[in-house]
Order: structure tokens, then C-alpha cells, then sequence
């Protein structure tokens, strides 16, 4: 008996273990599912806490749920990876074989990363990442009396890189909603050089911050973060005072990578972009946030590699070639405020566009524009994401790698130097 | 696909003016670029910052991150700052004749 061990049981791990239960031979392969807990967040929730649309118990359920019965679940927290013995050491010193890893560790949030970030910790300076965070955040909004409420970015990558935007958009509309909107000015801080990395959705994305008066400060990098004066100072001698500060500190991967000595700077594992395996090691696969990949840190990424990756790991156990099938495909709604929102989606070479999703023409989704659609899609993304998506069944019309059809590139899309 | 003059010989380069062929670089058009990007000059602590970034191009096919830059013990992000003023990793990519670093998404 051979034996796949997943670490990890978030969005990419879970898929993983339905896909391989249902494809593998029980006889010759045991898949083990190891995870350091029992909860199971829907993160794309997480962003509706801070303005009371949602609470923790509205976007938590127990990660088993989700493990098919016949696949081995270990709650333990895992000290590191041994790739030169194939081997999981766990933090109680016993260990666990593997023929084959699959890395699915993903990112999270790393405040102490910043000097002077957790000073303010959760009094002054919030996140939203995390459902203490964002149900923390919660209780704050509703008695902030007004001022300079600041969105920040700290680092790039970071998970969901349009969440900050989208958290932008939701605190214009709620407090236009609650007639509190001029008593506070909204601030945008990134280290980037607009709302997004690509041209054409920065633009569009860029021109609705200006829309809903939310101001922006481009090519900030914080040194540091002086809590006692309120003001976050950039390695460039700009600061930029605030009230309150909501910041997306800078994310990186597990611990437990860094402490196996297999992660870059991020601990995030290098892998192969359009294969999946990891760069370094034959028999260690990886799958969402935990890679080191330029795409999207997101769930629909997770789950378009998966396919792509159970076909890659039957492959391996055949002794055949690996397809280099992942294009960097991505697939994001972007909530917009007044029950709108916005569709992308792109790849590592295609920008996000406008257009018609998923059929050209007729959509019924419009791209890189807000709709009403959008948004129920997105509200309906919840029940898809726990009885669907985690299941690893495919959603309809929408493939693994990227569809060209229906996409329109503007005449003058680039800006010249 | 654009092409831009630096003296006598022709690079490519994209729309913001990276270059797409690292092997068309030459340590004048790192000096001629750093001039338009407000440099006046290479010091050996830009060059030190200039050949870790295309080594690690080199290995990776990706210009380094700031972090990685500091954590290589090449250059403190203070220091990074302090040589190419602005947004050093996209200026000092540009220099170093590498494409433009992929923002990631």
C-alpha cells in the first residue's frame, strides 16, 4: 500500500482528497489529509464580518465534513517536512511516510512582519483576514466616530489581492447607507503603482475608487508603523496619517515550510508554474496560496489546479510525463458596494478584460463592469463553494484553462511611456 | 515590438521601456537608463544590487522581490530606496536590463 499525504485541509487540500478518493485505486493508494485544525473558514466571507452582513458562524464548518470517508483525517500540527526521508515529522516527534506529497499549507497573514504593527494591534490597527480580525473590526466600524479611516496594503502578494479594494468599496456604500459617509475620509494605500497590477482592470478599478471619493496613495512601502502617532511611514520619508487603520499585512506561507528549509522569502514552495511539482523535489506537489506561482492567491486557482493537478499525480504514479497544463487561470467577483459587483478573469499571459462570461454575447455575466448578476453569483458562491467546489465537482461552463471567447481588449489599453 | 536607440545599437523593449532580451544589456545602457530614471550615477553599490538581480533572473526567469533582496543580505530595503529613490524594484529591474517585474495578481 502507497500512501498520498495532504497537508493541509483548505480549499485546495479538500478538492484534492475528493478528486484523488474518487480516482485512485483504494487498494494500492491510502490518502491521508493532515491539518493542525478542525475549522474550516469560507474566506471569501470574510469580508462581508467588518459590516455586519455575516458573523464567524456564518462562514465556519468543521474541515471534516468535507474529507471523504475513506480518507485518513489527522488533526496534529506538523514540525516540518523531511523531503530526504519522504517523511512528515509532527510536533509530538512521530512521523508519517508519504510516496507522494501534496503541499497545501496555503498563506496567511504576518502583522509582525512591519515594526510597530502589532503595537496597535486590534485597537487602532485592524485586519480582516482573519474572523477574530474581521469580527473585531466589526465591533470598531460601529463605534468609529469619524476621521481618517485608512485601507492599506503592506506587501505584495498578498491572498485575494482585490479583497482591500472590494473592502474600499463596501465601506463607501455602508456608510453613504448609515449618512456617516462625511463625517470619514477613505484613504487607499498600495505599494502598487494603482488599485490593481494589470492596466486595464487598475484603470477601471482605479477610476471607481476616484467615483466613490476614496483616496489614493500609490508606491507606499511601510518601513514601519508608528502606532503611538498614528501613521504609517514609508522606507521613502512619505507618512500618512490615520485614524484608523485596516491593513492587509504582508502574507506569506506556513511556518512549517520555512522550518523544513523548502520555502523562497514568502515560505512560499517553488513550483513548477504550469506542472504543479515542486521545483526541487520529484515526489512533493503543491496546489493554492502555498506556491510560489504569479497568479492570483485564490480559491478559483486552487480549484481550476486541481484538475489539472489529479491528472498530473496519476501521471506520476503511471511513470508517465507531467501535462504543463496550468495557464494561471483565475476567477474573482469583486464586490462593488450597492449589491453590485464586478467579474474577472485571467491568466498568467491575459489580463483581466471586458466582456461576457461565461459565453460570449450572451454571458449572462458582464466582465470588468459592476452588475447586479454579479453580485448574486457572488452570494450564491457560498453554497457552491461548500457543496460543489470543495466536492472538486466541476462548475458548469467554466473549464480549468482560461476561455479567450467573449473577452474584448480595449483599442488603447496600455499606457506608453 | 518597440525598440529604443541607445547610441549607436537598437534594444527591444516593452511599452514602459524594460527591455525583453536580457542579452542585449551592456553596462552603458544600465548607465544611460539610470540617467532617464533620475540616477546620475552607478555607484559599485547599484552594481552590487544590478548583478545579484540578473543572476537571480538568470536562475528564477523573475526579477527578485524587495524581500528577497534584503533577506540576501545584498541590500537593506532602507539602502534600496536610499540608491534607486521611487520605486526601487521596478527602477533597479529596468537598469539591470530585466522585463518588468511581474506585479503579482
Amino acid at each position: 500500500m502507497r500512501r498520498i499525504v495532504i497537508l493541509g485541509a483548505g480549499t485546495g487540500g479538500t478538492i484534492m482528497a475528493n478528486l484523488l478518493h474518487r480516482r485512485l485505486d483504494p487498494a494500492a493508494w491510502a490518502v491521508t489529509v493532515v491539518d493542525r485544525d478542525n475549522e474550516h473558514y469560507y474566506q471569501p466571507g470574510l469580508l462581508f464580518i467588518p459590516f455586519g452582513f455575516y458573523t464567524k458562524k456564518d462562514i465556519v464548518k468543521p474541515r471534516s465534513a468535507f474529507i471523504p470517508k475513506t480518507v485518513e483525517f489527522i488533526v496534529s500540527e506538523v514540525d516540518r517536512i523531511s523531503p530526504a526521508a519522504n517523511e512528515i515529522v509532527f510536533k509530538d516527534k512521530s512521523t508519517l511516510g508519504y510516496d507522494i506529497l501534496i503541499v497545501a499549507t496555503g498563506a496567511d497573514i504576518a502583522p509582525a512582519e512591519t515594526p510597530g504593527m502589532l503595537d496597535g494591534w486590534r485597537d487602532t490597527i485592524f485586519d480582516f483576514y482573519t474572523a477574530d480580525g474581521a469580527a473585531a473590526l466589526a465591533e470598531k466600524l460601529k463605534a468609529f466616530p469619524g476621521g481618517r479611516l485608512v485601507i492599506h496594503v503592506n506587501e505584495t502578494p498578498i491572498k485575494c489581492p482585490v479583497a482591500p479594494l472590494e473592502f474600499a468599496f463596501f465601506c463607501d456604500w455602508c456608510l453613504r447607507r448609515h449618512h456617516r459617509r462625511d463625517k470619514i475620509d477613505l484613504v487607499y494605500v498600495t505599494p502598487l503603482d494603482g488599485a490593481f497590477t494589470k492596466p486595464v482592470a487598475s484603470r477601471t478599478l482605479g477610476a471607481f475608487l476616484e467615483e466613490k471619493r476614496v483616496g489614493m496613495v500609490t508606491e507606499f512601502n511601510a518601513e514601519r508603523i508608528d502606532a503611538a502617532a498614528r501613521r504609517i511611514v514609508g522606507y521613502d520619508g512619505r507618512e500618512v496619517p490615520y485614524d484608523l487603520l485596516v491593513t492587509v499585512p504582508t502574507n506569506m506561507g506556513s511556518e512549517m515550510i520555512e522550518r523544513s528549509e523548502m520555502g523562497d522569502e514568502f515560505r512560499y514552495l517553488p513550483t513548477d508554474p504550469k506542472t504543479l511539482r515542486a521545483r526541487k523535489y520529484e515526489n512533493v506537489f503543491a496546489i493554492g496560496d502555498a506556491t510560489d506561482l504569479p497568479t492570483s492567491k485564490a480559491g478559483s486557482v486552487a480549484h481550476f489546479q486541481a484538475e489539472i493537478l489529479a491528472r498530473n499525480i496519476r501521471r506520476a504514479i503511471e511513470g508517465k510525463p507531467l501535462e504543463p497544463a496550468f495557464d494561471g487561470h483565475s476567477n474573482c467577483f469583486v464586490e462593488a458596494g450597492n449589491r453590485k459587483a464586478i467579474l474577472i478573469d485571467f491568466n498568467y499571459d491575459v489580463e483581466p478584460l471586458p466582456g461576457r462570461f461565461p459565453f460570449p454575447v450572451i454571458g449572462p455575466m458582464p466582465l470588468l463592469k459592476p452588475s447586479r448578476i454579479n453580485h448574486l453569483g457572488k452570494l450564491a458562491f457560498r453554497w457552491i463553494y461548500w457543496h460543489v467546489l470543495l466536492r472538486g465537482w466541476p462548475i458548469p461552463f467554466v473549464p480549468s484553462r482560461m476561455k479567450m471567447a467573449g473577452k474584448k481588449r480595449p483599442a488603447i489599453d496600455r499606457k506608453t511611456s | 515590438m518597440p525598440q529604443k536607440q541607445f547610441g549607436a545599437t537598437a534594444v527591444n523593449v516593452d511599452d514602459e521601456g524594460f527591455l525583453t532580451d536580457l542579452s542585449q544589456w551592456t553596462r552603458d545602457i544600465a548607465a544611460a537608463v539610470a540617467r532617464d530614471e533620475g540616477i546620475a550615477e552607478l555607484t559599485p553599490a547599484h552594481w552590487k544590487v544590478i548583478e545579484f538581480m540578473q543572476k537571480e533572473f538568470r536562475e528564477s526567469g523573475q526579477a527578485p522581490s524587495i524581500r528577497r533582496l534584503n533577506k540576501s543580505g545584498v541590500v537593506t530595503t532602507k539602502d534600496l530606496y536610499a540608491l534607486f529613490p521611487g520605486g526601487p524594484a521596478k527602477k533597479a529591474a529596468k537598469i539591470a536590463g530585466l522585463k518588468k517585474p511581474e506585479g503579482c495578481v
